[in-house]
Protein backbone atom coordinates (compact mmCIF):
# COMPACT_ATOMS: atom_id res chain seq x y z
CA UNK A 1 0.00 0.00 0.00
CA UNK A 2 1.26 3.17 -0.83
CA UNK A 3 -1.00 5.14 1.47
CA UNK A 4 1.66 3.73 4.16
CA UNK A 5 4.93 5.33 4.86
CA UNK A 6 7.33 2.93 5.62
CA UNK A 7 8.90 5.01 7.63
CA UNK A 8 6.57 5.12 10.44
CA UNK A 9 5.00 2.73 12.67
CA UNK A 10 1.20 2.40 13.32
CA UNK A 11 -1.18 0.70 15.58
CA UNK A 12 -4.30 -1.82 15.60
CA UNK A 13 -6.80 1.18 15.54
CA UNK A 14 -4.71 3.44 12.60
CA UNK A 15 -2.57 5.53 14.60
CA UNK A 16 0.75 6.25 13.23
CA UNK A 17 3.64 7.49 15.00
CA UNK A 18 7.58 8.67 13.92
CA UNK A 19 11.12 7.89 15.68
CA UNK A 20 11.53 11.60 16.45
CA UNK A 21 12.21 13.22 19.82
CA UNK A 22 9.13 14.05 20.56
CA UNK A 23 7.48 11.66 18.55
CA UNK A 24 4.51 13.13 16.22
CA UNK A 25 1.37 10.80 16.41
CA UNK A 26 -1.61 11.28 13.32
CA UNK A 27 -3.87 8.67 12.11
CA UNK A 28 -3.57 6.97 8.87
CA UNK A 29 -4.98 7.91 5.75
CA UNK A 30 -6.47 4.78 5.48
CA UNK A 31 -8.95 5.92 9.29
CA UNK A 32 -9.39 9.25 7.62
CA UNK A 33 -10.30 8.19 4.56
CA UNK A 34 -13.10 5.86 6.32
CA UNK A 35 -14.33 8.10 8.28
CA UNK A 36 -14.81 11.20 5.61
CA UNK A 37 -15.16 14.37 6.32
CA UNK A 38 -13.17 14.86 9.64
CA UNK A 39 -15.19 17.96 11.26
CA UNK A 40 -14.25 18.05 14.58
CA UNK A 41 -10.96 16.41 16.64
CA UNK A 42 -10.59 16.40 20.13
CA UNK A 43 -7.09 16.15 21.44
CA UNK A 44 -5.14 15.39 24.86
CA UNK A 45 -4.12 18.70 26.60
CA UNK A 46 -0.51 19.52 26.57
CA UNK A 47 1.23 18.12 29.27
CA UNK A 48 -0.75 15.51 30.36
CA UNK A 49 0.03 11.93 30.97
CA UNK A 50 -1.13 9.48 28.95
CA UNK A 51 -0.73 5.51 28.65
CA UNK A 52 -0.24 3.51 25.53
CA UNK A 53 -3.53 1.96 24.40
CA UNK A 54 -5.45 4.40 26.36
CA UNK A 55 -8.03 6.85 24.48
CA UNK A 56 -6.48 10.25 24.45
CA UNK A 57 -8.94 11.83 22.18
CA UNK A 58 -11.83 11.47 19.56
CA UNK A 59 -12.07 12.04 15.41
CA UNK A 60 -15.53 12.80 14.62
CA UNK A 61 -16.82 13.20 10.54
CA UNK A 62 -20.54 13.77 9.33
CA UNK A 63 -21.03 10.03 9.19
CA UNK A 64 -19.28 8.38 12.40
CA UNK A 65 -16.48 9.23 14.67
CA UNK A 66 -13.24 7.45 16.23
CA UNK A 67 -11.77 7.35 19.44
CA UNK A 68 -7.78 8.32 19.45
CA UNK A 69 -5.54 5.48 21.28
CA UNK A 70 -2.08 6.77 21.91
CA UNK A 71 0.46 4.10 20.54
CA UNK A 72 2.69 5.01 23.50
CA UNK A 73 3.43 6.05 27.12
CA UNK A 74 4.51 9.45 27.97
CA UNK A 75 4.13 13.48 28.06
CA UNK A 76 1.81 15.41 25.67
CA UNK A 77 4.08 18.21 24.73
CA UNK A 78 2.58 19.98 22.09
CA UNK A 79 -0.98 19.64 19.74
CA UNK A 80 -1.66 20.51 16.10
CA UNK A 81 -4.16 23.44 16.86
CA UNK A 82 -4.50 24.16 13.30
CA UNK A 83 -5.26 20.85 12.78
CA UNK A 84 -8.33 21.48 15.20
CA UNK A 85 -9.26 24.70 13.91
CA UNK A 86 -9.37 23.51 10.75
CA UNK A 87 -9.76 19.24 10.72
CA UNK A 88 -9.90 18.88 6.96
CA UNK A 89 -6.05 19.33 6.71
CA UNK A 90 -6.52 15.15 8.48
CA UNK A 91 -8.14 14.32 5.14
CA UNK A 92 -5.81 16.06 3.28
CA UNK A 93 -2.72 15.46 4.82
CA UNK A 94 -3.04 12.62 7.06
CA UNK A 95 0.66 12.00 7.55
CA UNK A 96 1.87 15.98 7.21
CA UNK A 97 0.50 19.07 8.48
CA UNK A 98 -2.54 16.85 9.60
CA UNK A 99 -0.20 15.49 12.52
CA UNK A 100 -2.56 15.56 15.80
CA UNK A 101 0.19 15.79 18.62
CA UNK A 102 3.85 15.26 19.91
CA UNK A 103 4.72 13.09 22.83
CA UNK A 104 7.72 12.82 24.95
CA UNK A 105 7.91 8.93 25.20
CA UNK A 106 8.24 7.11 28.11
CA UNK A 107 7.09 3.62 26.89
CA UNK A 108 5.65 2.04 23.84
CA UNK A 109 2.31 -0.52 23.29
CA UNK A 110 2.33 -2.82 20.88
CA UNK A 111 3.44 -1.02 17.29
CA UNK A 112 3.41 -2.65 13.88
CA UNK A 113 5.27 -2.04 11.24
CA UNK A 114 3.76 -0.50 7.49
CA UNK A 115 4.06 -4.19 5.91
CA UNK A 116 1.91 -5.60 9.02
CA UNK A 117 -0.07 -2.80 9.11
CA UNK A 118 -1.22 -2.70 5.42
CA UNK A 119 -1.99 -6.19 5.84
CA UNK A 120 -4.64 -5.25 8.54
CA UNK A 121 -6.85 -2.99 6.28
CA UNK A 122 -5.93 -5.07 3.43
CA UNK A 123 -9.48 -7.03 2.25
CA UNK B 1 -44.30 -17.00 -16.70
CA UNK B 2 -42.26 -13.56 -14.82
CA UNK B 3 -38.98 -12.96 -16.21
CA UNK B 4 -36.26 -13.12 -14.06
CA UNK B 5 -33.45 -10.67 -13.99
CA UNK B 6 -30.27 -12.14 -12.55
CA UNK B 7 -28.24 -9.15 -10.93
CA UNK B 8 -24.44 -8.56 -11.01
CA UNK B 9 -23.13 -9.01 -7.81
CA UNK B 10 -19.92 -8.29 -5.88
CA UNK B 11 -17.13 -10.97 -5.77
CA UNK B 12 -16.26 -11.02 -2.19
CA UNK B 13 -19.79 -9.40 -0.61
CA UNK B 14 -22.57 -11.01 -2.83
CA UNK B 15 -23.95 -7.45 -2.64
CA UNK B 16 -25.75 -6.61 -6.03
CA UNK B 17 -24.52 -4.25 -7.90
CA UNK B 18 -26.37 -1.26 -9.30
CA UNK B 19 -27.08 -0.72 -12.77
CA UNK B 20 -24.58 2.03 -12.44
CA UNK B 21 -21.93 0.59 -10.41
CA UNK B 22 -19.38 0.86 -13.67
CA UNK B 23 -20.07 4.87 -13.31
CA UNK B 24 -19.26 4.89 -9.32
CA UNK B 25 -16.38 3.01 -10.03
CA UNK B 26 -15.18 5.47 -12.76
CA UNK B 27 -15.54 8.06 -10.33
CA UNK B 28 -13.36 7.22 -7.74
CA UNK B 29 -16.29 5.94 -5.48
CA UNK B 30 -15.78 4.52 -1.93
CA UNK B 31 -18.68 1.90 -2.10
CA UNK B 32 -19.72 0.34 1.15
CA UNK B 33 -22.57 -2.38 1.61
CA UNK B 34 -26.02 -1.59 2.23
CA UNK B 35 -28.96 -3.59 2.32
CA UNK B 36 -27.77 -6.02 0.43
CA UNK B 37 -26.49 -3.84 -2.60
CA UNK B 38 -22.97 -2.28 -3.10
CA UNK B 39 -23.85 1.67 -2.88
CA UNK B 40 -21.72 4.50 -3.35
CA UNK B 41 -20.94 6.10 0.35
CA UNK B 42 -19.07 9.12 -1.34
CA UNK B 43 -17.01 10.25 -4.36
CA UNK B 44 -14.71 13.56 -3.40
CA UNK B 45 -16.12 14.61 -0.07
CA UNK B 46 -19.15 13.85 2.52
CA UNK B 47 -19.31 17.67 2.88
CA UNK B 48 -19.12 18.90 -0.77
CA UNK B 49 -21.43 17.03 -1.61
CA UNK B 50 -23.97 17.84 1.42
CA UNK B 51 -23.21 21.43 0.15
CA UNK B 52 -23.46 21.14 -3.41
CA UNK B 53 -27.30 19.48 -2.39
CA UNK B 54 -28.07 22.92 -0.38
CA UNK B 55 -26.67 25.40 -2.83
CA UNK B 56 -26.46 23.92 -6.58
CA UNK B 57 -27.56 20.41 -7.06
CA UNK B 58 -26.80 16.42 -6.69
CA UNK B 59 -26.93 13.14 -8.48
CA UNK B 60 -27.52 10.36 -6.24
CA UNK B 61 -28.24 6.42 -7.22
CA UNK B 62 -31.07 5.04 -5.47
CA UNK B 63 -31.44 1.83 -7.51
CA UNK B 64 -31.54 -0.04 -4.13
CA UNK B 65 -34.80 1.09 -3.65
CA UNK B 66 -37.60 -1.15 -3.98
CA UNK B 67 -40.04 -0.95 -7.06
CA UNK B 68 -43.60 -3.05 -6.53
CA UNK B 69 -46.12 -2.49 -8.79
CA UNK B 70 -49.79 -3.05 -8.04
CA UNK B 71 -51.78 -3.58 -11.27
CA UNK B 72 -55.41 -4.69 -11.60
CA UNK B 73 -59.10 -3.62 -11.23
CA UNK B 74 -58.84 -4.33 -7.23
CA UNK B 75 -54.98 -2.24 -7.00
CA UNK B 76 -56.81 0.44 -5.17
CA UNK B 77 -58.91 -0.99 -2.78
CA UNK B 78 -56.25 -3.86 -2.06
CA UNK B 79 -53.74 -1.24 -1.21
CA UNK B 80 -56.51 0.92 1.15
CA UNK B 81 -56.57 -3.06 2.73
CA UNK B 82 -52.74 -3.40 3.29
CA UNK B 83 -51.34 0.19 3.57
CA UNK B 84 -52.68 2.71 6.45
CA UNK B 85 -53.26 5.60 4.23
CA UNK B 86 -55.96 6.29 1.90
CA UNK B 87 -54.11 5.29 -1.74
CA UNK B 88 -57.24 4.92 -3.68
CA UNK B 89 -58.02 8.51 -3.33
CA UNK B 90 -54.70 9.67 -5.35
CA UNK B 91 -55.57 10.76 -8.33
CA UNK B 92 -53.66 9.46 -11.01
CA UNK B 93 -49.89 11.01 -11.38
CA UNK B 94 -49.77 12.00 -7.31
CA UNK B 95 -47.80 10.51 -4.99
CA UNK B 96 -48.39 9.92 -1.14
CA UNK B 97 -46.12 9.42 1.73
CA UNK B 98 -47.46 6.28 3.63
CA UNK B 99 -46.31 3.09 5.53
CA UNK B 100 -47.47 -0.51 5.85
CA UNK B 101 -47.79 -1.66 8.82
CA UNK B 102 -48.41 -4.97 11.46
CA UNK B 103 -51.44 -5.60 13.14
CA UNK B 104 -50.34 -3.97 16.50
CA UNK B 105 -49.29 -0.98 14.16
CA UNK B 106 -45.84 -1.72 14.54
CA UNK B 107 -44.01 -0.31 11.73
CA UNK B 108 -42.67 -2.45 8.42
CA UNK B 109 -41.72 0.25 6.54
CA UNK B 110 -42.52 3.82 5.22
CA UNK B 111 -42.73 3.94 1.77
CA UNK B 112 -43.88 6.23 -1.35
CA UNK B 113 -46.88 4.91 -3.65
CA UNK B 114 -47.22 6.82 -6.90
CA UNK B 115 -50.77 5.71 -9.04
CA UNK B 116 -49.58 6.23 -12.38
CA UNK B 117 -53.29 5.03 -14.15
CA UNK B 118 -56.48 4.24 -13.09
CA UNK B 119 -55.40 0.51 -11.86
CA UNK B 120 -51.58 0.83 -11.57
CA UNK B 121 -50.08 1.54 -8.49
CA UNK B 122 -46.36 1.91 -7.80
CA UNK B 123 -44.92 0.97 -4.58
CA UNK B 124 -41.59 2.30 -3.83
CA UNK B 125 -39.85 0.17 -0.22
CA UNK B 126 -36.43 0.67 1.19
CA UNK B 127 -33.96 -1.48 -0.22
CA UNK B 128 -33.74 -2.98 3.42
CA UNK B 129 -37.56 -4.04 3.41
CA UNK B 130 -38.23 -5.10 -0.18
CA UNK B 131 -38.95 -8.95 0.70
CA UNK B 132 -41.02 -8.02 3.74
CA UNK B 133 -43.28 -5.13 2.10
CA UNK B 134 -43.67 -7.64 -0.94
CA UNK B 135 -44.61 -10.69 0.95
CA UNK B 136 -46.61 -8.95 3.28
CA UNK B 137 -48.76 -7.14 0.18
CA UNK B 138 -48.84 -10.50 -1.58
CA UNK B 139 -50.48 -11.86 1.16
CA UNK B 140 -53.17 -8.82 1.64
CA UNK B 141 -53.85 -8.37 -1.90
CA UNK B 142 -54.78 -11.71 -2.19
CA UNK B 143 -58.09 -11.31 -1.84
CA UNK B 144 -58.34 -8.54 -4.47
CA UNK B 145 -58.54 -8.56 -7.98
CA UNK B 146 -54.68 -6.80 -8.31
CA UNK B 147 -51.40 -8.69 -9.36
CA UNK B 148 -48.17 -7.08 -7.26
CA UNK B 149 -44.79 -7.50 -9.39
CA UNK B 150 -41.39 -6.67 -8.25
CA UNK B 151 -39.68 -4.51 -10.56
CA UNK B 152 -36.55 -3.34 -8.03
CA UNK B 153 -33.58 -4.91 -10.51
CA UNK B 154 -35.17 -3.71 -13.72
CA UNK B 155 -35.80 -0.55 -12.57
CA UNK B 156 -32.90 2.07 -12.21
CA UNK B 157 -33.68 5.57 -9.31
CA UNK B 158 -31.69 8.45 -10.19
CA UNK B 159 -32.04 11.55 -8.18
CA UNK B 160 -31.53 15.26 -8.47
CA UNK B 161 -31.82 17.68 -5.86
CA UNK B 162 -31.16 20.88 -4.74
CA UNK B 163 -32.30 24.23 -6.19
CA UNK B 164 -31.02 24.00 -9.10
CA UNK B 165 -32.57 20.33 -9.87
CA UNK B 166 -35.36 21.78 -12.03
CA UNK B 167 -33.08 23.76 -14.53
CA UNK B 168 -31.36 20.36 -15.29
CA UNK B 169 -33.82 17.87 -15.31
CA UNK B 170 -36.13 20.42 -17.13
CA UNK B 171 -33.02 21.00 -19.61
CA UNK B 172 -32.59 17.44 -20.93
CA UNK B 173 -36.27 16.88 -21.16
CA UNK B 174 -37.71 16.64 -24.64
CA UNK B 175 -39.20 19.44 -25.23
CA UNK B 176 -42.40 18.10 -25.44
CA UNK B 177 -42.36 16.84 -21.89
CA UNK B 178 -40.48 19.93 -20.53
CA UNK B 179 -43.96 21.98 -19.69
CA UNK B 180 -45.17 19.15 -17.47
CA UNK B 181 -42.07 18.52 -16.01
CA UNK B 182 -41.56 22.06 -15.03
CA UNK B 183 -44.50 21.90 -13.56
CA UNK B 184 -45.15 18.47 -11.59
CA UNK B 185 -45.57 19.64 -8.42
CA UNK B 186 -44.42 18.24 -5.35
CA UNK B 187 -45.71 14.67 -4.26
CA UNK B 188 -46.64 13.81 -8.21
CA UNK B 189 -45.12 12.07 -10.89
CA UNK B 190 -45.26 12.60 -14.74
CA UNK B 191 -43.67 10.40 -17.61
CA UNK B 192 -41.17 11.79 -19.71
CA UNK B 193 -39.04 11.41 -21.81
CA UNK B 194 -35.44 13.01 -20.75
CA UNK B 195 -31.82 12.45 -21.87
CA UNK B 196 -33.84 10.34 -24.91
CA UNK B 197 -34.89 7.77 -21.87
CA UNK B 198 -38.55 6.79 -20.94
CA UNK B 199 -38.72 7.95 -17.13
CA UNK B 200 -41.49 8.81 -14.74
CA UNK B 201 -40.23 11.86 -13.24
CA UNK B 202 -41.16 12.27 -9.64
CA UNK B 203 -40.92 15.68 -7.65
CA UNK B 204 -39.77 13.70 -4.81
CA UNK B 205 -36.53 13.80 -2.07
CA UNK B 206 -34.76 13.02 0.83
CA UNK B 207 -33.25 15.87 1.43
CA UNK B 208 -35.43 18.71 1.97
CA UNK B 209 -34.48 20.77 -1.48
CA UNK B 210 -36.41 20.99 -4.42
CA UNK B 211 -35.58 18.14 -6.52
CA UNK B 212 -37.01 15.19 -8.56
CA UNK B 213 -36.55 11.26 -8.51
CA UNK B 214 -36.47 9.47 -11.98
CA UNK B 215 -37.53 5.97 -12.49
CA UNK B 216 -36.29 4.47 -15.53
CA UNK B 217 -35.29 0.92 -16.76
CA UNK B 218 -31.72 -0.03 -15.81
CA UNK B 219 -30.23 -0.79 -19.26
CA UNK B 220 -30.83 3.29 -19.55
CA UNK B 221 -29.47 4.65 -16.37
CA UNK B 222 -25.68 4.85 -17.00
CA UNK B 223 -26.24 6.97 -20.31
CA UNK B 224 -29.20 9.16 -18.48
CA UNK B 225 -26.46 9.62 -15.28
CA UNK B 226 -23.81 10.53 -17.49
CA UNK B 227 -25.87 13.14 -19.51
CA UNK B 228 -27.46 14.88 -16.06
CA UNK B 229 -23.91 14.54 -14.98
CA UNK B 230 -22.68 16.64 -18.40
CA UNK B 231 -25.67 19.14 -18.07
CA UNK B 232 -25.63 20.01 -14.55
CA UNK B 233 -21.57 20.15 -13.74
CA UNK B 234 -22.20 23.58 -15.55
CA UNK B 235 -24.22 24.28 -12.43
CA UNK B 236 -23.03 22.91 -9.69
CA UNK B 237 -24.39 19.46 -9.73
CA UNK B 238 -22.10 16.59 -8.22
CA UNK B 239 -22.49 12.83 -7.69
CA UNK B 240 -23.51 12.70 -3.75
CA UNK B 241 -23.48 9.45 -1.74
CA UNK B 242 -24.93 8.10 1.18
CA UNK B 243 -23.16 9.22 3.64
CA UNK B 244 -24.57 13.10 2.20
CA UNK B 245 -28.05 11.48 1.69
CA UNK B 246 -27.80 10.81 5.65
CA UNK B 247 -26.63 14.42 6.89
CA UNK B 248 -29.21 16.19 4.42
CA UNK B 249 -32.05 14.30 5.38
CA UNK B 250 -31.15 14.47 9.12
CA UNK B 251 -31.10 18.09 8.77
CA UNK B 252 -34.58 17.92 7.04
CA UNK B 253 -35.92 15.79 9.77
CA UNK B 254 -36.73 12.59 7.40
CA UNK B 255 -37.51 9.37 9.58
CA UNK B 256 -35.02 6.50 8.30
CA UNK B 257 -36.53 2.99 8.97
CA UNK B 258 -34.27 1.29 10.87
CA UNK B 259 -33.62 4.89 13.18
CA UNK B 260 -36.74 6.40 13.86
CA UNK B 261 -38.80 3.80 12.70
CA UNK B 262 -39.45 0.22 13.47
CA UNK B 263 -41.71 -3.08 13.95
CA UNK B 264 -41.45 -1.43 17.84
CA UNK B 265 -42.73 1.91 16.69
CA UNK B 266 -46.19 2.90 15.86
CA UNK B 267 -46.78 6.08 12.91
CA UNK B 268 -48.18 8.40 15.81
CA UNK B 269 -45.21 7.77 17.96
CA UNK B 270 -43.00 9.44 14.96
CA UNK B 271 -44.96 11.95 15.15
CA UNK B 272 -46.35 10.84 11.80
CA UNK B 273 -49.96 10.01 12.75
CA UNK B 274 -51.83 12.37 10.09
CA UNK B 275 -50.43 9.22 7.18
CA UNK B 276 -53.18 7.31 9.25
CA UNK B 277 -56.31 7.76 7.68
CA UNK B 278 -58.80 5.81 10.03
CA UNK B 279 -61.46 7.30 8.49
CA UNK B 280 -60.65 5.62 5.47
CA UNK B 281 -64.27 3.95 3.95
CA UNK B 282 -65.90 1.27 2.31
CA UNK B 283 -67.49 1.95 -0.65
CA UNK B 284 -71.21 0.96 1.44
CA UNK B 285 -69.73 3.70 3.90
CA UNK B 286 -68.50 1.51 6.64
CA UNK B 287 -65.14 1.93 8.42
CA UNK B 288 -62.66 0.34 6.14
CA UNK B 289 -60.58 -2.46 8.44
CA UNK B 290 -57.07 -2.05 6.96
CA UNK B 291 -54.19 -4.09 8.60
CA UNK B 292 -53.39 -2.71 11.76
CA UNK B 293 -56.23 -0.20 12.16
CA UNK B 294 -57.66 -1.67 15.46
CA UNK B 295 -54.77 -1.07 17.60
CA UNK B 296 -53.81 2.41 15.38
CA UNK B 297 -57.41 3.21 16.54
CA UNK B 298 -57.00 2.99 19.74
CA UNK B 299 -53.26 4.44 19.93
CA UNK B 300 -54.59 7.53 17.60
CA UNK B 301 -56.14 9.74 21.13
CA UNK B 302 -54.31 7.64 23.69
CA UNK B 303 -50.67 9.71 25.10
CA UNK B 304 -47.81 8.02 24.01
CA UNK B 305 -44.91 6.79 26.06
CA UNK B 306 -42.34 8.54 24.00
CA UNK B 307 -42.72 11.54 21.47
CA UNK B 308 -40.06 12.17 18.30
CA UNK B 309 -38.43 15.54 18.82
CA UNK B 310 -35.34 17.77 17.86
CA UNK B 311 -32.16 17.99 19.88
CA UNK B 312 -29.47 20.13 18.84
CA UNK B 313 -26.33 20.64 21.17
CA UNK B 314 -24.09 23.94 21.92
CA UNK B 315 -20.97 21.91 21.82
CA UNK B 316 -19.20 19.94 18.94
CA UNK B 317 -19.64 16.60 19.55
CA UNK B 318 -22.30 14.86 18.47
CA UNK B 319 -24.88 11.87 19.67
CA UNK B 320 -25.50 9.37 17.72
CA UNK B 321 -27.70 6.22 17.40
CA UNK B 322 -28.77 4.57 20.77
CA UNK B 323 -27.14 6.94 23.22
CA UNK B 324 -29.09 8.10 26.28
CA UNK B 325 -30.74 10.82 26.52
CA UNK B 326 -30.88 12.49 30.30
CA UNK B 327 -32.68 14.98 32.19
CA UNK B 328 -29.07 17.31 32.66
CA UNK B 329 -26.09 16.21 32.83
CA UNK B 330 -25.94 16.54 36.36
CA UNK B 331 -24.51 13.20 38.22
CA UNK B 332 -28.14 12.58 39.44
CA UNK B 333 -29.67 12.53 36.18
CA UNK B 334 -32.31 10.26 35.07
CA UNK B 335 -32.41 8.44 31.26
CA UNK B 336 -35.44 10.21 29.28
CA UNK B 337 -35.00 8.66 25.98
CA UNK B 338 -32.77 7.55 23.05
CA UNK B 339 -30.58 8.92 20.52
CA UNK B 340 -32.26 7.46 17.26
CA UNK B 341 -29.87 9.42 14.87
CA UNK B 342 -27.49 12.06 15.23
CA UNK B 343 -24.93 14.01 13.54
CA UNK B 344 -22.60 17.16 13.23
CA UNK B 345 -25.11 19.55 10.90
CA UNK B 346 -23.02 20.48 8.29
CA UNK B 347 -25.21 23.39 7.33
CA UNK B 348 -25.62 24.82 10.77
CA UNK B 349 -22.44 23.86 12.32
CA UNK B 350 -23.99 22.52 15.70
CA UNK B 351 -23.96 18.99 16.50
CA UNK B 352 -28.26 17.54 15.89
CA UNK B 353 -29.95 14.60 16.75
CA UNK B 354 -33.32 12.98 16.62
CA UNK B 355 -34.22 11.15 19.93
CA UNK B 356 -37.42 9.25 21.61
CA UNK B 357 -38.31 10.87 24.85
CA UNK B 358 -40.68 10.89 27.61
CA UNK B 359 -43.41 13.43 27.00
CA UNK B 360 -42.69 15.45 29.98
CA UNK B 361 -39.23 16.83 28.84
CA UNK B 362 -40.78 16.52 25.08
CA UNK B 363 -41.47 20.43 24.58
CA UNK B 364 -39.55 22.96 22.43
CA UNK B 365 -37.15 24.67 24.50
CA UNK B 366 -36.59 21.84 27.44
CA UNK B 367 -32.61 22.00 28.49
CA UNK B 368 -31.21 17.72 28.56
CA UNK B 369 -27.90 16.29 27.89
CA UNK B 370 -27.06 12.92 26.25
CA UNK B 371 -24.74 10.37 27.18
CA UNK B 372 -21.80 10.92 24.29
CA UNK B 373 -19.21 8.15 25.00
CA UNK B 374 -19.39 8.95 28.79
CA UNK B 375 -19.35 12.09 28.73
CA UNK B 376 -22.64 14.45 29.18
CA UNK B 377 -23.05 17.13 26.47
CA UNK B 378 -26.04 19.93 26.89
CA UNK B 379 -28.82 20.00 24.44
CA UNK B 380 -32.00 21.53 23.76
CA UNK B 381 -35.30 20.50 22.22
CA UNK B 382 -36.07 21.84 19.28
CA UNK B 383 -38.77 21.95 16.38
CA UNK B 384 -38.36 19.39 13.14
CA UNK B 385 -37.28 20.04 10.71
CA UNK B 386 -33.61 21.46 11.56
CA UNK B 387 -33.25 22.65 8.16
CA UNK B 388 -35.86 24.19 6.30
CA UNK B 389 -35.11 25.46 2.39
CA UNK B 390 -35.29 29.27 2.07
Amino acid sequence: MSDVPTTLQYTAEHEWIDGAEPATVGITKNAADALGDIVYLELPTVGSEIAAGAVVGEVESTKSVSELFSPVSGTVVEVNQAAVDEPSVVNADPYGAGWLFKVDVTGTGPLLSADEYAATITD
Amino acid sequence: MTETTTPATDDATGAVLSPLHAEHVALGATMTPFAGWMMPLRYAGDLAEHQAVRTAAGLFDLSHMGELHVDGPGAGAGLDHALVGNISGLAVGRARYTMIVQEDGGILDDLIVYRLADEAYLVVANASNVAVVSGALAERLAPFDASLTDRSLETALIAVQGPRSAEIVVGLTDPAHADAVRDVRYYAGVPATVGGVEALVARTGYTGEDGFELFVPAAAAPGLWRDLRAAGAPLGLVPAGLSARDSLRLEAGMPLYGNELDTTTAPHDAGLGRVVRLDKTTADGEPLPFVGRAALASRAHATPSRVLVGLVGSGRRAARHGYEVLTSAADDAVVVGRVTSGAPSPTLGTPIAMAYVTPEVSAEGTELAVDVRGRREPVRVVALPFYRRP
